[in-house]
């Protein structure tokens, strides 16, 4: 789990009740449901509300320690709203063998962000990834839940100015 | 009459325009009054040439790639549906040499088919395997499997039939079949593929697993880094019941088989099995100590196969051909074939399934074609994160399980990571330790703790701080996480660490003497 080091992104209370309510509710038939739900928050809001460990701990009937001890232990989680699009940039070794660091440089130079920042306009939130199993075409990017392949610096900037033109 | 023509929705063909590259086939061929059927199949592997665009032709499939969206009206004048000639143009796709050198067994129909067509599946031999099963003895499944020689291909390496006879054994129930699919190894992408581009194959090995051990459920756990995968595999899922396949009723034999999915979330060590199940349950992916064997107590306290996504996948053709034949193929004590992934700065990166036995080199330079950067090969490191990394003087070791690991390697999951001569080697060893330290479940003390104190040491001996006793240190430690780690994350961080100190230790000189190689 990962807090995000920006304030740049409002929450809208209301909106993470709905969320939540849905998310259990979706579900709550399963066997093992707390990682289930986690996720179904954070596919509704992008990331996990504090209010949702109460939510799942009296849903599941769990305590609240055990699901706080979910939510931290998987890296994908977040507790604050991320940035209108989210960047993964792979850092496992064969994306580093062909220069993935050279992106990480770029994206601090150009828009003053390290690893699971948000930029200050809330326009991206930059999260290190390790393996998108497209390592023969490295490096490799998830921008918005989609795969790209031998990024150089330049591409990586015409990926973010098309996201930007379509949010 | 109408021209089918295959652009891949593998996402590594995806993640370099293949989307893009059909809608533009799609609207030229409109445009230029062509009748023009595009089929979204899977990757035939050669991941360089993607995205590769085929032709069906009357002598077959042609190859034209790496296609990009600007190439596709200069196809369309060259006459690519004919099959003519074009720069782009590769030939006949199996007659290209790097697929016609391949042994594809598992891999047999991925990049052949739509991956989600029932029709194509059968008609290019899937559920031959299930078939078979079904008039079989669980018992005389397991025997198969046993005689195939089948080996874990998550990394283990440990017999697939043994694992299967103790299940089938178990006297508790409900049992489970639970499918490894975290594919948590940089360089690897085998399962991926598998998932993306032939996913009955891999319901097909499961529901025999189910039959030969008495399981009527099977959990596949997926990594959240494969979205592409997941929707296909969901879909796949939902028309496997719909067609009979897999759900209440097999293939009308009155045996039950479902299968479910969950999704990972970012953590390697839940590819470990136990910590997988634990997952599975919704839990923190905390190592459980063994025993139990989860073939005794895995997924909800039942006994429980656990298997990667390849080991399952090589089932049907073993059914469907025999355990004999398939252990026809191999080298020593690995049998069968491996389906190697070349990754990294390599020049011909992609899938190559061939029998155990090929050497390193052969893979690197006949397959890989050197490096992407035209610089030679300095090291590679092979069988994931945990793997060990190799000079040139080791490329000539066969990659069968025991003799690999007696030249200092492991084969794992059959990843193979190419750098060129301008890498750090002392920056890769500091990464591994980075890398246990990020993703150690916090459960030993020497895995958690060390790897952090591990970056340290290294950081030390690179700036010349003492280095000797640095040096000491860093191998006492790295002896420590091994021996006193529960699981292999703490327990083989080593192996990446010592090999790199070992083949490379200029690299861990910036002023000051270079460290001594312990053999
Ligand atoms: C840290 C760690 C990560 C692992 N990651 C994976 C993985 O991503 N996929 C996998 O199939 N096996 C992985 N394994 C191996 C599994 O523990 C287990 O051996 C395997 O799933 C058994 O299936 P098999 O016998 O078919 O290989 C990992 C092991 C360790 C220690
Ligand atoms: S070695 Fe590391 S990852 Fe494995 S059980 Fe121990 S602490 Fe967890
Ligand atoms: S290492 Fe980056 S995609 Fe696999």
């Amino acid at each position: 789990m990962h807090e995000s080091r920006s304030q740049a992104v409002p929450v809208d209370p209301a909106a993470e009740r709905a969320a939540i309510e849905a998310a259990i509710e979706q579900c709550r038939d399963l066997r093992g449901a707390t990682l289930p739900m986690l996720h179904a928050i954070q596919d509704r809001l992008g990331y996990v509300p504090a209010a949702a460990v109460d939510a799942i701990a009296a849903a599941c009937n769990l305590s609240r320690a055990d699901v706080h001890g979910v939510l931290t232990f998987y890296h994908d989680f977040r507790t604050a709203p991320p940035g209108r699009h989210v960047l993964k940039v792979c850092r496992a070794e064969a994306c580093q063998a062909m220069g993935c660091e050279r992106l990480e440089r770029h994206l601090a130079d150009r828009c003053g962000i390290a690893m699971r920042g948000t930029t200050a306009d809330g326009a991206l939130t930059v999260e290190p990834v390790y393996c998108l199993g497209n390592c023969a075409l490295s490096p490799s990017v998830l921008l918005d839940g989609r795969l790209h392949g031998r990024v150089t610096p330049e591409r990586l900037d015409a990926l973010l100015a098309a996201a930007e033109a379509r949010a | 009459m109408s021209t089918t023509v295959f652009v891949p929705r593998d996402s590594a063909a995806l993640a370099v325009g293949a989307d893009e590259v059909a809608a533009a086939i799609a609207a030229a061929a409109a445009t230029g009054g062509h009748h023009v059927r595009v089929v979204r199949n899977g990757s035939r592997g050669m991941l360089w040439l993607e995205p590769l665009v085929e032709v069906a032709t009357a002598q077959g499939r042609i190859a034209y790639g790496p296609v990009s969206v600007a190439d596709v009206p200069g196809l369309f004048a060259a006459g690519f549906l004919r099959g003519a000639d074009h720069e782009l143009r590769q030939g006949p796709t199996e007659s290209i040499p790097y697929f016609a050198r391949q042994t594809r067994l598992t891999f047999a129909r991925v990049g052949v088919t739509d991956p989600l067509c029932l029709e194509s599946y059968q008609a290019h031999g899937g559920l031959g395997g299930l078939r078979r099963a079904l008039d079989l003895e669980p018992a005389a499944i397991v025997e198969q499997v046993v005689q195939s020689g089948l080996r874990g291909r998550g990394g283990a390496g440990f017999p697939a039939g043994i694992k299967w006879r103790t299940v089938l054994g178990a006297a508790a129930s409900p049992k489970y079949i639970a499918c490894n699919a975290d594919e948590g190894d940089s360089g690897t992408f085998s399962d991926r593929m598998v998932l993306e581009g032939d996913p009955y194959l891999l319901l097909e090995g499961m529901a025999i697993a189910g039959l030969a051990v008495g399981a009527t459920e099977g959990w596949i756990y997926l990594r959240s880094e494969y979205p592409d995968a997941r929707t296909v595999l969901t879909a796949a899922i939902q028309r496997a019941r719909a067609a009979g396949w897999i759900g209440p009723d097999v293939l009308g034999s009155g045996r039950s088989f479902e299968v479910h999915v969950r999704i990972g979330a970012g953590s390697y060590v839940c590819g470990e099995e136990t910590a997988m199940l634990e997952s599975l349950e919704g839990r923190r992916g905390m190592v459980r100590p063994k025993p139990p064997l989860p073939a005794l107590q895995g997924l909800w306290g039942g006994p429980t196969v656990v298997n990667n996504v390849m080991t399952l996948a090589a089932v049907p053709w073993i059914l469907q051909h025999g355990g004999e034949a398939y252990a026809a193929h191999g080298s020593g004590r690995s049998r069968g074939t491996l389906p190697f992934q070349l990754a990294g700065n390599v020049r011909h990166g992609g899938l190559v399934e061939v029998p155990f036995g090929i050497t390193l080199r052969e893979l690197l330079h006949e397959f890989g074609g050197g490096t992407a950067s035209g610089r030679p090969i300095r090291a590679v490191q092979v069988g994931g994160p945990l793997g060990a990394y190799l000079p040139a003087s080791r490329f000539d070791l066969p990659l069968d399980y025991e003799a690999f690991a007696a030249g200092g390697g492991m084969i794992g999951h059959g990843g193979i990571v190419v750098f060129d001569d301008t890498v750090d080697m002392a920056r890769m060893a500091r990464y591994a330790m980075e890398f246990c330290a990020i993703e150690s479940c916090g459960k030993c003390t020497p895995c958690r703790i060390g790897s952090t104190r591990g970056v340290e040491v290294i950081d030390r001996i690179v700036a010349g701080r003492e280095r000797a006793a640095n040096e000491r240190l860093l191998r006492d430690l790295c002896a420590t996480m091994a021996d006193a780690s529960l699981c292999a994350m703490g327990g083989l961080t080593s192996m990446p660490v010592l090999s790199a100190l070992e083949h490379f230790p200029e690299d861990f000189v910036r002023n000051g003497q270079a460290c001594t190689p312990t053999r």
